[in-house]
This record gives C-alpha cells, structure tokens and sequence, in this order.
C-alpha cells in the first residue's frame, strides 16, 4: 500500500503541474503587482525544480504537513477532518443497505431460480445498474421532496437528510451484491457436498445456511469492500445533488479553484481509505475463510 | 507444395472462424434479454447516425428560440422545451451521438493500450509483469470517477478532455483481463509450437495469444462502454465533464435541476435515454458472456 499511496502521490502531482494558472496569482488577486506575485512565488517555492518540490512535498507529508488550501489558507487536513464525516455517513448506511437487501435477496432468487421472485429481482437489479446515481437522487427528491413533503431535498443537519443520498448510492451498489450473491449461490448449490448434505438427510434450512452460504459469501465479501471504495467516487457526484458538504463537494471545489494541495490531500485520503477497509476484508478473510486460515497457521508452524 | 499447403491452412481457418462466430451467435440468440439489448442498441444507433440528416444542429439542437420556452410535452415538442426553448427531444436525439461517440472512443483506446500492457505483462512476467502491474495498482487504487475528476480538473472540461480522462481510468481493467488470461493461454501446447517454429515474440503475442483473449475482452468492453456513459454522464452533471451548449445527457439533467418544480419533464426524459443506453450495453455484455462461457451461465 505504502508504494501505491507514494506512486499515486507522484501522479497526482503531476497531473496538477499540467493545470494553467499560477497559484500565487490567484492568491494575491488579478490586480496585485507583478513583484509582490513573484517574491510570494519564491516564498512558496514555486520557482523550485519539480523533484525538489515534489520531494519537499513528500517529506513534509512524512512529518504529518499536508500543505494549506490554496483558497482558505487552512491547512487541508482539518478541511477533511471536517468534511469526511458526512461522506462517511452517507458511505456507511449505503453499504449497510446494500448489504441488508442485497445479500437475502441474492440468496433467495438461488434457491428459487426461475421463480417469480427470481425474475423480478433480476430484472429490477439490472435496472438498477442502468440507473445513473445522480438521477435516481432527483426523482428521489422530486417524489419525496417536492411532492410529498417527507423528507428534506437540502442539507445535511439530521439523519433524515441522510436518507435519500444513502438510497441513491445504495442502488446500484445492491444490484451488484445481489447478482453476485445469486451466481455464487448458484455456483455453490451445484457441488457435490450439498448433494451428500441433502442426501444425508440434513434440513433445508441447514443445508443453504451451513453448508452453501458460508462457501458463497466469501466472493461476496471481496465485493462489499470494493464497493466501499467506489461509493467514495459516487459521493462526489451525489453530494453535489443533495447539497452535502462532505468530501466530494470538496474535491470538486478544489479542482474548480485550482487548489492542487487540497485536491491532492482530498484523494489521497480517498485513496487511503479505500486502501485500509481492503486491508479490512483481507484480513477478515482469514477469519471466515479457513482455507487462509490454515495456510497462515501452516506458515506460522514452519 | 507449400503454397498447396498454405492455401488449405487458410481455406481451414475460414471455415473454423465462421463457425465459431456462429456458434457464439447461436448461444446468444437464445437469450432473450441479451436479444432485446442487442436490438435497442441498434435502434440506438441508428438514430444517433441519422440525427445528422433528420436534425439541424445549429438551428433546432442548439439554436435558442425564447417564445417557444418551458413549453411541456406537445404534438409539436414531443419532450416540452427547456428555458432556452430548444426541443427536448432534438437535444436527446442529438445527445445519443455524442454519448455513443465518447463510450466508444474511450473503450476503443483504453482496450488498445490496456490490452497492450496486459499482454506484454502477462507475456514476459517476472520484472516487466511486476512493474506494469504496480502502475496499474497505483491507477486502481482509486475509484474512477474521483481519477477522472482530477484529471478533468488539470485539463479543463471538454469533450476530447473528458474522453482522454475517462479511457485513462478504463486501462487497468482491460490490462487485468488481459493479462489473466494470457497467463493461462502461454503455458500451451500450440505457443510452445509458434516458439518452435521460430516465431517472434511480437508475431506469438499477436497473432497466437491475443485473440485467443477475445472474449473476456469484447465482455469487459461493451460493459466499460455502460460504465463509461454513466461515468460521463457523471462528470458532466457536476460541471466537468462536456460542456453546456452541446447537448450531453448528463449536462442536460444538471440544467433542468433548477427547473425541476415546474418543469419535471426537462429531467425525466434526459435520464431515461441514459438508463436504456446503459441498459442496452449491460445486456449486450451479459448475453455474451453468457454466450461465450455457457458453464458460467447464471
């Protein structure tokens, strides 16, 4: 992880010394005399070399100095601290629908295959991933809002207006998860050892809990974490439909302002995040896989 | 003697290659979701070819016409108006080409490189594979939608901008594939037999492993195609993505937002050719996977 974060840090920072404008212009304002712009560049130390200043801004990261916002002058790492949270709620409930329909559904449209329900399920998840994010979050509002006066468009001061954005992030994540869930399910009813599980007489019940969902979910698993990091890219576009100051809008402020710090700060984090709830899933997996399991304790032992 | 031989070898090949295009067709037919996608893509693009001669770009997709504005749907506005008083479904229409144009290009040039560092990575292994990967680690380690938006932001918006972004976000994907399947394709007997006869590394990669590799590739490229739109349609929503007077989906929607009270319509229909574009595509890709490897069929 460490050299995907210092690569992608590098990338980051080139892609920002391709943007036109000069940061110390913009700061100072289009009137400002040519030397003030100037003597602040080398204040800054714009004038430096890219690898120096690269290399100034890595060592600094090192010694926890994320750089200040070009714009508000605050250092970019309270700006995330105050903006992460409501990205995080909105993330966090959206997996947690994701997961709380996605999976029982996925379940049931295996063990019924070519039911009603089935077919229903599979087409409605099919519309859901066709359905862009953003959009679903208007007719949400428009509904909602608009028309019945349930729930808040704007915002983000009470759970409520948590709601719909959680909702419109959640969809199209849940028609992964209950695809993915009805394939692996299906793929594991198929084996042999269901066969001699039912054979054997063991309740049918038992045999979909115990002895297929535990061998299902493990691809499952993977796919929740995945869908975590993408949820990140999709607050970007769903803040800005509801109004939520959380870490997309400022992503998109920052590239609108030409903050490079903050834009660079911003994603890293994104990045990171997305990093360590992988990290997360691995490490769950030697939990619930005992296939992992045993290999660790087998290196373990020698 | 040889030419006699020859000339068999690729009498032979032709007959293999219609059958198997037939066989894939014969498996596809059969799926009726993946029939119903194939022929709305087709509708699809028929219309966003022959926007150019039904429409006027200039006077009926972008031409403003302040005494027809914020009229709702009608026999002569099929889709209402918006606040310029431009036809809805003129703007639709001709917002079919410019969404199609960019999935395409974009899948075209990121399956062209990404197949490219795949194969070269999956090919050679060891130090090559090693550092290619990484790179495309670095690219994967984010979502998307966030690459594409510092991209955009370094570049500005604009169509050749956000195309050049999006198919930059696409690479990875298309080299995981690839090279997956090529470490499975290279340990095979007829690549030991390419090697034997003096076949060149280049020729062995082109000829003998790639389109063996078809169609894992044609599957993640028209589902990156579904997933390219919507990613657009995306970028264009927020302000960076493809700019206000062409008529992009996504912008469309980001204009009717501050109409949404009075005029729903100005919202409702915009999204509804993205969901059947990207719907289209998504069956398409599924049809064909299924297709293609009958035993994962679902």
């Amino acid at each position: 992880m460490v050299p995907v974060i210092l690569g992608l840090s590098f990338i980051l920072f080139s892609i920002m010394e391709l943007t036109p404008g000069d940061p110390a212009r913009a700061m100072l304002g289009e009137y400002a005399p040519q030397e003030e712009v100037e003597q602040l560049r080398e204040q800054m130390g714009l004038n430096d070399p890219f690898f120096v200043r690269y290399w100034r801004y890595v060592w600094n990261a090192l010694h926890g100095d994320f750089g200040v916002s070009y714009r508000t002058n605050i250092p970019t790492v309270t700006e995330i601290k105050n903006r992460f949270p409501a990205t995080l709620k909105i993330a966090f409930f959206a997996v947690l629908i994701a997961v709380i329909l996605g999976i029982p559904v996925g379940i049931i449209s295996a063990v019924k295959q070519y039911s009603a329900i089935d077919i229903s399920s599979m087409v409605s998840a099919l519309l859901f991933t066709s359905i862009p994010p953003f959009w679903l979050g208007l007719l949400m509002i428009l509904l909602f809002s608009v028309k019945l006066h349930i729930l808040p468009a704007v915002g983000s001061e009470t759970w409520k207006h948590f709601i719909m954005p959680a909702i419109a992030m959640a969809a199209a994540q849940m028609a992964t998860l209950v695809r993915m869930t009805r394939s692996t399910m299906l793929e594991v009813i198929r084996q042999d050892y269901i066969r001699t599980a039912k054979a054997k007489g063991a309740a049918p019940a038992r045999v979909i809990f115990i002895h297929s969902l535990q061998n299902a979910l493990l691809p499952v698993v993977t796919a929740v974490g995945i869908s975590f990091s993408n949820l990140l890219g999709g607050a970007l576009i769903i803040e800005n439909v509801f109004g939520i100051s959380g870490l997309g809008t400022l992503m998109v402020e920052s590239v609108t302002g030409k903050d490079s710090p903050m834009l660079i700060s911003s994603v890293l984090f994104a990045a990171l995040v997305g990093g360590f709830v992988n990290l997360g899933v691995d490490l769950l997996y030697t939990f619930i896989d005992p296939r992992v399991k045993s290999q660790y304790l087998k290196r373990g032992a020698k | 003697m040889t030419e006699h031989s020859t000339q068999k070898t690729v009498q032979r090949k032709k007959v293999k290659k219609r059958s198997q295009l037939k066989a894939l067709w014969f498996q596809y037919r059969k799926n009726r979701l993946a029939m119903f996608g194939l022929i709305l893509m087709t509708l699809m693009l028929l219309t966003a070819l022959g926007a150019g001669f039904l429409l006027d770009y200039d006077t009926q997709v972008i031409g403003q016409n302040i005494r027809a504005r914020l009229q709702w749907p009608s026999a002569a506005h099929w889709f209402g108006t918006d606040q310029y008083g431009r036809d809805l479904f003129a703007r639709i229409i001709w917002g079919s080409r410019i969404s199609l144009f960019v999935g395409f290009f974009t899948v075209g040039i990121a399956m062209t490189v990404g197949s490219l560092i795949g194969a070269f990575a999956g090919y050679y292994g060891g130090r090559v594979d090693n550092v290619l990967m990484r790179i495309m680690d670095i690219f994967l380690a984010m979502p998307g939608t966030i690459m594409a938006v510092a991209i955009v932001g370094a570049l500005g918006p604009g169509i050749i901008n956000v195309l050049m972004a999006m198919s930059l976000c696409r690479i990875p994907q298309f080299a995981r594939i690839v090279r997956s399947a090529i470490i499975t394709i290279r340990g095979q007997e007829f690549v030991e037999a390419a090697r034997c006869c003096g076949s060149k590394d280049l020729r062995i990669i082109f000829r003998h492993i790639l389109p063996n590799a078809i169609g894992p590739i044609v599957v993640q490229a028209t589902i990156g195609m579904a997933t390219t739109i919507l990613g657009v349609a995306g970028l264009s929503f927020i302000g960076l993505g493809i700019e206000a007077p062409l008529p992009e989906w996504g912008s469309m929607l980001s204009e009717a937002k501050s109409q949404m009270m009075y005029q729903p319509y100005l919202m409702f229909f915009p999204g509804v050719a993205i969901v059947l574009a990207v719907l289209a595509l998504n069956l398409i890709g599924d049809g064909l996977r299924d297709a293609l490897d009958p035993r994962m069929k679902t």
